[in-house]
């Protein structure tokens, strides 16, 4: 069985159109779902559930939302820890001040009003561009960090500054051990993921993606840009804001705004480009680097500190994966500026010859 | 009336210093269009170099005098950041020609977290203290003007003339002296400049050693005010403002705009800041620049943003 889309005919324009034409593809995404689900929670242990997938696939949501803004419409946007802050803040009041709230209903009104958030802030983009639109992002970050430490309403008046939930369940489905946690948050990432994807198919993804090539031939042949941009910061805030609800209310249980601060952002930044600008799969490899390095150089710093005898103190290691992070980046954007996301088309581009050579 | 003078003059010399770092930027932006966020990362390490070497050197070749110390810790310091601009240069830079803005910018953050951890490495990371032998007693003028005088701080004074004093030390050298042309002649164009033989490659090594000398002398004045430790990598943040309300492409724009931030965050944070909880220093200059760019989107002094269809 050849990877080919030989002798797969369409019949009618909803085959014709539909996100994965090829059947082996299909076959995979849906094998690939069904081991999500199915096998990891089978395979895997606490801790693989806590530490590393249940960051992975919310910080891969969020990605995807970073990825619709600066990679499908060009916008660079260095605000996203604080499009995070907003949902996570929102999500938290309104779960708590009304009653008997769905959490699914309170997550999504996070993402709503960090929608709103990122409206507003989106406005810049109208008239800057570039670098500089970067630099007016982070008036967002700060502002949003000042506004969750000095305005008492968000943290429902907490003296002490934080926030934190307890005791999720959905429709009666408690929410209690780290595999629970898991399964919930992977079905809101697979969602939003077919979600995302088919939206960047659409006529409103070409749109976003004409702003990002010329904005000004865009407008020219008649694509709005207010439009286009403004939706591009609208629909990538509503997945930060609900990325950041996950964030808050099931990773961490209780925060504080220093979660959200600019090192989440440039961590969202570092995840979109490492994975690819402009590719849905090219977040969770992003978003699995992300996560996977740091844990792997601190296992393997101290043992190869050990092989050579010399005993590397903590202090050092932290040090050290700073120093072996950044050379990554730096050696990663050498290679491949396009991402991980190059080395997976390429992959497929072999794929389909294989086992012929040309 | 006294109290708001004195408020501008501490913004007007928080301005000076705001507008050191945000040079730095311009000075990279300017000749190899690169966003340089590692700014404050150098800032830190050109910082921690001289806060360590003051301190060795008086131990390794014993002697006594604090000014011998510290200009030749000084000038280690800034043989250290020649050698950086070099390795930025020739790993980095070299391999990333041609690449779009935010993939420079990318690889200027990754050589943030290099030098963050490489400093700390080897300078290690407690808090550290630069001291230039300032005086510090406040010192009052214009007693007859105003009843009691106006407090200004003496070291602010010296720091903010010695931050002046390499503003125009860099202008000069930028105006007069040959290497100061063909920096400008590289900032304009990169092609033209290499096709009349400049070569490009040693321009920014150069340009990004002036960057390191300026982080090193703002690192000098902010470390000796606040201790030399991680949060004076915040400093860089502090400078975004400045170079997007002046221009990311002008260097007068940084000088300007350093001042107009320094002053308008003192006065927001004394006169709006109570009304409002406080603090709100940390965003207030940022919101003003995304003002003014809404109506000038390049800034004051920049160049306009021209697009070719």
């Amino acid at each position: 069985m050849f990877y080919r889309e030989n002798g797969q005919f369409k019949t009618n324009y909803k085959s014709d159109q539909q996100i994965f034409a090829v059947k082996q593809d299909r076959i995979a995404i849906i094998a690939l779902i069904a081991f999500a689900f199915i096998g990891v929670p089978l395979l895997a242990d606490e801790y693989l559930f806590r530490a590393i997938l249940v960051p992975f696939l919310i910080l891969a949501l969020a990605a995807i939302g970073v990825n619709i803004l600066v990679g499908y419409c060009g916008q660079i946007s260095l605000g996203s820890g604080a499009f995070m802050a907003v949902g996570a803040y929102m999500a938290y009041n309104v779960f708590m001040r009304v009653e008997d709230m769905p959490l699914i209903v309170a997550l999504l009104s996070g993402g709503f009003f960090a929608m709103l958030a990122g409206i507003i802030f989106g406005i810049p983009s109208l008239r800057v561009k570039g670098l500089y639109l970067a630099v007016a992002t982070l008036a967002a970050q700060f502002f949003f960090d000042w506004l969750f430490v000095r305005v008492p309403w968000f943290t429902l008046d907490n003296p002490a500054g934080i926030a934190a939930v307890s005791n999720l369940s959905v429709f009666g489905w408690q929410i209690a051990t780290p595999m629970d946690k898991y399964l919930f948050v992977l079905g809101f990432v697979v969602v939003f993921a077919l979600l995302a994807k088919n939206l960047v198919r659409g006529p409103i993804g070409r749109e976003w993606m004409a702003i990002r090539d010329m904005d000004v031939a865009a407008s020219v042949i008649g694509i709005r840009p207010m439009y286009a941009k403004l939706t591009a910061f609208a629909v990538s805030s509503f997945i930060i804001g609900v990325a950041g609800a996950l964030w808050a209310f099931v990773h961490l249980g209780s925060w504080e705004p220093l979660s959200f601060d600019i090192n989440r952002s440039f961590q969202l930044l570092f995840i979109v480009i490492i994975g690819g600008l402009g590719s849905i799969m090219g977040c969770f490899f992003g978003a699995a680097f992300i996560v996977i390095t740091p844990i792997v150089l601190n296992q393997l710093l101290p043992w190869i500190g050990r092989l050579f005898g010399v005993e590397i103190s903590t202090a050092m290691v932290g040090h050290a994966e700073f120093m072996i992070l950044g050379t990554l980046i730096v050696w990663f954007l050498i290679k491949e500026p396009h991402g991980l996301a190059k080395y997976w088309s390429m992959a497929r581009h072999k794929l389909r010859l294989w086992p012929f050579p040309h | 009336m006294g109290f708001f003078l004195e408020t501008i003059i501490a913004g007007l010399m928080n301005g000076v210093l705001y507008s050191l770092v945000a040079l730095g930027f311009v000075l990279i932006f300017k000749a190899s269009g690169v966003f340089n966020f590692a700014q404050g990362a150098m800032v830190l390490f050109a910082a921690l170099a001289m806060a360590r070497f003051a301190e060795w050197l008086p131990e390794w070749l014993g002697f006594e005098s604090l000014l011998l110390a510290n200009v030749l810790a000084f000038a280690i310091a800034a043989f250290l950041m020649l050698i950086f601009a070099w390795a930025v240069e020739r790993f980095v830079l070299r391999h990333l020609v041609n690449q779009e803005g935010v993939v420079l910018l990318m690889a200027t953050l990754g050589i943030t977290f290099f030098i963050d951890g490489f400093g700390q490495t080897i300078f290690g990371s407690d808090i550290y203290v630069i001291d230039l032998g300032l005086p510090d007693e406040p010192i009052f003028i214009l007693e007859g003007l105003f009843p009691g005088g106006l407090l200004i701080n003496q070291d602010d004074l010296v720091t903010a003339l010695m931050a002046m004093a390499m503003v125009a030390l860099l202008t000069l050298f930028f105006q007069k002296s040959g290497t100061g042309r063909a920096l400008r002649a590289v900032a304009d164009d990169h092609q033209a400049a290499q096709s009349v033989g400049i070569p490009l490659g040693r321009m920014w090594v150069i340009v990004w050693f002036m960057a390191g000398l300026t982080a090193l002398v703002a690192g000098m004045i902010w470390g000796e005010k606040m201790g030399v430790q991680f949060a004076l990598t915040f400093v860089a943040l502090k400078a975004l403002p400045v170079i997007i309300l002046g221009g990311l492409t002008s260097v007068p724009g940084a000088i300007v705009a350093g001042l107009i931030i320094g002053v308008s965050e003192q006065l927001a944070e004394v006169y709006i800041g109570p009304m409002v909880g406080g603090g709100i220093q940390i965003w207030f200059a940022y919101v003003l620049a995304m003002v003014v760019l809404l109506f000038r989107p390049q800034g004051l002094f920049g160049e306009k943003i021209i697009d070719r269809v």
